[in-house]
C-alpha cells in the first residue's frame, strides 16, 4: 500500500483505475490523464507479478493499493474503488478507467478536462457517458508489438462507426450498448452475450453514489440519465478502448484460466476461440481514427449544448 | 472625458485584478464591488494587490449578490454613485463582471462612445416582446414577490408563486413606470445613472424591486426609459444564454472567434483560459479601429449548440441522444425506398434499379438466412455485420444505423413476408420511408418452385397472413411513410408507368424516360396455380384477380424484349 491521498487538494479530478499485469501500459496510461489536468491517482493492483506495482510506488501523485482477492467476488472490482471511492472521491470529479481506456470528450484538443467539469458543475450535471469504443489494428492483432510509453492509438487505430444496438434498462434507468468489433467478430450467432460499450465513467462523487456493475451504471438511477429522451443531444465522450494489442492474446488466455470474469468468462473463451480462427478485426468498412470532431461527426458522442 | 468602469466580483479575484489593470492602463477609473460571501482575508489580500494604483481604483460597500436577488442591484448601485462622485470626469460609466473580457483598447471604446456622448447603451424590451425569459415567469416577475432564493429553496420558491397564483395575489406596479427588461450589462451616461441614482422617487422604486426577480434584469432597464434622451436597446457586452438561461462560457480556442466579433466586452471567459486572457489584455493589443461590434458569427455558432442541445440530429441513436417513441424528430436521417414483390416478379431487378437511380440497392437485409447487401458483402457502412442474429437483436436500429451510417446516398432494399418483420410499423411510421408493394408477388416464388404442392400450400398461406399483416400497419392512420401499394395483376398491367414513376421519385431528376426494362419472369400458368391453391382451400386473394387462362392477347408476352424502343 502507497497511501498519498493527504495529499489530494480539494479540487483535483481524481483517476480511480484497477488493474492486472498493465505494467507496459501504465506510463502511457499516466502520462495521458496527466496532460488533461487529473490531479491524482487512485490505483488498486490485482496480484500483478509484472513490475507495475513497484512502478507506480515511484509516482508522486499515485495512491496504490495491492489485493489478493478474487476479482469476480469483488463484483469485478467495483467493490473495491465504490469503498475507495467513498473514502477519498467525495465531492471530487471522479474519473473511473482501465489502464487500456482512454478519455475523449468534447474540445479534448483544446480544453482540459477542468474546463469540462467546470461546465459541467455549472450546468448542475453530475455525471458524464462515455461510451467504449473498442479499437483495433488492421491485420493479425499480435503482428505490431506494443512499446512501453507508445500511444496504443498508433498500432490501434481502427473502429467500427456505426453497428451498435441500444436498448433501454429499464430497472436502472440506463442505456445498453452492445455492437463493435466484438459482437461482429466473436458473438455473431449470440449477440447478447457481446459485452456492454455504456459506461458512465465521470461523476462528481458523493458518498451516497455507487457503481453497480462496473461502471456501466450508477446508484441512484437518476445519475443514468446521460442521454436526452426528448430528441436532443446532451453533450458525451468516448472512451477509446485499446484492449485489442499484441498483449491481448496473451491476456486472453491468462484470464481464461483464472476465470475470474463476468459470466464465467464467457467473454475470454469466445476471444480465445475467435483469435485462433480469425484474428482480424479490421474489415473494409473499418473507420480510421482521425480526433474527437471525427467521432462527433460520425455521431459516436456529441458536444451537447457545449460550444 | 472618459469612461469609468463598475466591476462586480466574486470568483476568480486574480483574473479580476489583471482586468482591472488593463481599464487603468487604457485610462479608464474602476470601482469594484466585491461579493460579501468573499472571505474578508481573501478581500484584503486582493485590496492589497491594487493599491498601487489607488488613484483610479476604488473598492465600494459589499453587498450579498446571490443570483437573482436585489444584492447585486444593490451592490451595483452603491459602486455607480462612488464612481459618480469621485470620478468627475467620466461621462459613460460601463457595467462589467469579474470574468468579463475587454476584447478591443480601452482607447477604442473611449472612442466609440466620445462620439455617442448622449447614448445609453442597454438592453430594454418590455416583457411581451422578450422570448428569452426562463422558467416561464416573465410578466409575473413583475406582479409576484419572491421572497425565497431560487438557488438554495426552490420548493418554497415555487410553491409560494403558485399559491399566490391560485389566490390572485397582484402586487401594484409604481405609477409611472413599464417595466423593461435586457442584459444585466449596461454602458449608461452620467446624466441618466445620476436620474436615476438622485430620483426623488427612487425609495419607492427600490423598496418595489426589491421583491421583483431578478432585478439586476430590470431595475436599470425600467427606469432608464423615465430619463434617457436616446436609448440604444443593446448590451455592448458580448454574452450568450443557453437554453437554460446560463451564460455561454469562452475558452482559448475561442480566439479567433472573439477577436472577429470586434466587439468591446465578451463574457464569460473561463478563468483558466490563458491564451485568452494573454491575448487580450496585452498592453499592445490592437483592434480593428472604429468597427462596429458584429457578434453575427458566435450568435449562430451558440444558435448551433442550442439547436444541438434541444432538437439533436435527426435519425441517430447513440449514447447521449436516445429519444422516446414519436419524439425522435424524424425515425431516420435520410429517404430510403422499400421494394415488396419487385425482386419476385422481375429476373435481376436489383442491378436494373442500381442502374436506373443511381441508388444503392440491397436485396432482402431481413432474410432469415443472412443480410444480403448490395454485392453481397459481409460487412457494410459502419461495419454493420451480415450476421441475421446481430440484426435480429435490434432490427429497427439495424435500420437507423444503416440510413445514418450512409448519409448522402440513397439506399434500397427489398422486403417481403419471408423476411423477418420487425421493422414491419417502424417503416411504416417513418415520413423518410418510401415503400411500394406489389402484393402477392412472393406468390410467384412458390409457383417456380419445385416443391411439394402441399408444402406450397401451407407456405402460401402463412406468407399471405405475413403480408397482410404488414398491409395493416402501411394502411393503418399511424402510418407517415410515402406508401404505393399494387396488386400483381394491377401492376402488371402497366408494369412501365408505375417503374416510371418510382424511379423519378428515387433520382429525383422526374421525367428521364426509362431506356431499359427489366423483364419479368414467365408468369404462364400462374393463374393456374392460384387456382390450385384455390382448389386446395386456400384463398390466395393478395395478389388480385387472375384468370385461370387468360386470353392470349393480354397475357404477359412469355419472351418480354429486355430493352424498349421509344
Amino acid at each position: 500500500m502507497n497511501d498519498r491521498t493527504r495529499e489530494i487538494r480539494p479540487d483535483d479530478i481524481i483517476v480511480f483505475s484497477t488493474f492486472r499485469n498493465e505494467n507496459v501500459r501504465l506510463p502511457y496510461f499516466l502520462d495521458y490523464y496527466r496532460k488533461m489536468g487529473v490531479g491524482h491517482f487512485i490505483m488498486v493492483d490485482n496480484d500483478s507479478d509484472d513490475g507495475g506495482r513497484e512502478y507506480l510506488a515511484g509516482q508522486g501523485d499515485v495512491s496504490l493499493w495491492t489485493t489478493t482477492g478474487s476479482y469476480k467476488r469483488a463484483r469485478f472490482g467495483v467493490d473495491w474503488l465504490n469503498w475507495l471511492q467513498w473514502q477519498h472521491g467525495h465531492k471530487h470529479w471522479c474519473l473511473v478507467v482501465d489502464p487500456d481506456e482512454l478519455l475523449v470528450y468534447p474540445f479534448c484538443d483544446t480544453r482540459p478536462l477542468r474546463a469540462l467539469t467546470d461546465w459541467l458543475d455549472a450546468s448542475s450535471i453530475k455525471s458524464f457517458g462515455a461510451m467504449l469504443l473498442d479499437m483495433y489494428p488492421k491485420g493479425r492483432i499480435d503482428e505490431a508489438p506494443y512499446e512501453r510509453g507508445q500511444d496504443p492509438i498508433d498500432l490501434a487505430c481502427w473502429f467500427d462507426a456505426g453497428n451498435y444496438a441500444i436498448s433501454k434498462n429499464t430497472k436502472f434507468g440506463n442505456l445498453w450498448i452492445q455492437g463493435g468489433p466484438r459482437a461482429r467478430k466473436f458473438f455473431p450467432t449470440e449477440p447478447d452475450r457481446a459485452p456492454a460499450l455504456n459506461k458512465i465513467p465521470l461523476v462528481k462523487w458523493d458518498r451516497q453514489y455507487a457503481y453497480v456493475s462496473s461502471t456501466h451504471m450508477l446508484l441512484p438511477r437518476g445519475l443514468n440519465l446521460v442521454y436526452d429522451e426528448w430528441g436532443g443531444e446532451k453533450a458525451s465522450g468516448v472512451l477509446l478502448h485499446t484492449k485489442f494489442l499484441d498483449t491481448f492474446t496473451v491476456k486472453a488466455r491468462e484470464e481464461l484460466e483464472r476465470k475470474q470474469h463476468y459470466a464465467n468468462s464467457h467473454e475470454y473463451r469466445a476471444y480465445a476461440a475467435g483469435l485462433v480462427e480469425n484474428p482480424d478485426l479490421w474489415c473494409k468498412w473499418s473507420e480510421k481514427y482521425i480526433n474527437w470532431r471525427q467521432l462527433e461527426i460520425l455521431g459516436l458522442m456529441s458536444k451537447g449544448n457545449w460550444a | 472625458m472618459s469612461v469609468g468602469v463598475v466591476m462586480l466580483v466574486h470568483t476568480a479575484l486574480h483574473r479580476a485584478e489583471q482586468v482591472i489593470r488593463f481599464w487603468v492602463a487604457g485610462g479608464c477609473p474602476v470601482v469594484v464591488h466585491v461579493d460579501k460571501t468573499v472571505p474578508r482575508k481573501t478581500y484584503d489580500a486582493f485590496v492589497g494587490n491594487l493599491s498601487d494604483l489607488s488613484d483610479q481604483v476604488k473598492f465600494s460597500a459589499r453587498h450579498r449578490c446571490e443570483w437573482g436577488t436585489w444584492g447585486i442591484v444593490a451592490g451595483t448601485q452603491a459602486a455607480s454613485e462612488l464612481m459618480l462622485s469621485t470620478f468627475p470626469d467620466v461621462r459613460h460609466v460601463y457595467l462589467a463582471s469579474g470574468s468579463c473580457m475587454p476584447l478591443r483598447p480601452a482607447k477604442e471604446l473611449r472612442r466609440y462612445l466620445d462620439a455617442r456622448p448622449g447614448t445609453d447603451f442597454i438592453e430594454s424590451a418590455t416583457t411581451a416582446d422578450v422570448p428569452w425569459t426562463v422558467g416561464g415567469l416573465s410578466e409575473e416577475r413583475f406582479t409576484l414577490r419572491f421572497p425565497f432564493s431560487w438557488k438554495r429553496h426552490r420548493k418554497l420558491f415555487d410553491r409560494y408563486v403558485n399559491f399566490q397564483r391560485r389566490f390572485k395575489l397582484r402586487r401594484r406596479i409604481p405609477d409611472g413606470i413599464v417595466p423593461h427588461m435586457g442584459s444585466q450589462w449596461w454602458c449608461l451616461t452620467r446624466r441618466t445613472l445620476s436620474a436615476i441614482l438622485q430620483d426623488p422617487d427612487r425609495e419607492t422604486y427600490d423598496r418595489y424591486f426589491r421583491k421583483v426577480w431578478i432585478p439586476d434584469e430590470s431595475y436599470f432597464q425600467t427606469l432608464t426609459r423615465l430619463y434617457s434622451q436616446h436609448v440604444e436597446s443593446r448590451s455592448l457586452t458580448l454574452s450568450k444564454f443557453d437554453f437554460q438561461g446560463k451564460p455561454h462560457i469562452f475558452y482559448d480556442d475561442h480566439l479567433q472567434l472573439l477577436r472577429r466579433s470586434d466587439c468591446f466586452v465578451a463574457r464569460k471567459i473561463w478563468p483558466h483560459a490563458d491564451r485568452l486572457f494573454e491575448a487580450f489584455l496585452a498592453p499592445d493589443a490592437r483592434g480593428a479601429a472604429g468597427a462596429e461590434p458584429n457578434p453575427g458569427k458566435i450568435d449562430r455558432i451558440f444558435a448551433k449548440a442550442v439547436d444541438r442541445r434541444t432538437r439533436g440530429r435527426p435519425g441517430l441513436y447513440m449514447q447521449s441522444r436516445f429519444p422516446n417513441e414519436n419524439w425522435e424528430n424524424g425515425v431516420t436521417s435520410a429517404p430510403y425506398s422499400v421494394f415488396q414483390g419487385f425482386a419476385e416478379l422481375f429476373e435481376n431487378f436489383e442491378p436494373w434499379l442500381a442502374r436506373a437511380t443511381g441508388a444503392r440497392v440491397h436485396g432482402h437485409l431481413y432474410a432469415p438466412d443472412r443480410v444480403h447487401f448490395e454485392g453481397e458483402q459481409e460487412t457494410f457502412a459502419g461495419a454493420l455485420s451480415d450476421s441475421p442474429a446481430l440484426r435480429d437483436k435490434n432490427g429497427r436500429m439495424f435500420l437507423t444505423n444503416l440510413i445514418w451510417n450512409t448519409r448522402g446516398e440513397r439506399q434500397c432494399f427489398q422486403f417481403g413476408p419471408s423476411d423477418t418483420q420487425d421493422i414491419s410499423w417502424d417503416i411504416a411510421k417513418d415520413p423518410s420511408a418510401h415503400i411500394v408493394v406489389i402484393s402477392g408477388a412472393w406468390a410467384v416464388s412458390l409457383f417456380q418452385s419445385n416443391a411439394n404442392f402441399a408444402d406450397l400450400r401451407t407456405e402460401a398461406a402463412r406468407l399471405q397472413r405475413i403480408e397482410a399483416e404488414h398491409l395493416r400497419a402501411l394502411r393503418s392512420p399511424y402510418a407517415k411513410a410515402h406508401i404505393r401499394i399494387w396488386t400483381m395483376a394491377e401492376f402488371i398491367e402497366n408494369p412501365m408507368e408505375a417503374l416510371q414513376s418510382i424511379v423519378d421519385l428515387i433520382s429525383n431528376k422526374g421525367m428521364r424516360r426509362l431506356t431499359e426494362a427489366p423483364r419479368m419472369v414467365d408468369l404462364n400458368g400462374f393463374g393456374q396455380f392460384l387456382q390450385n391453391l384455390k382448389n386446395q382451400g386456400m384463398h390466395p386473394y393478395l395478389m388480385g384477380d387472375f384468370p385461370v387462362d387468360p386470353p392470349a392477347e393480354n397475357a404477359t408476352p412469355p419472351k418480354r424484349k429486355p430493352y424498349l424502343v421509344k
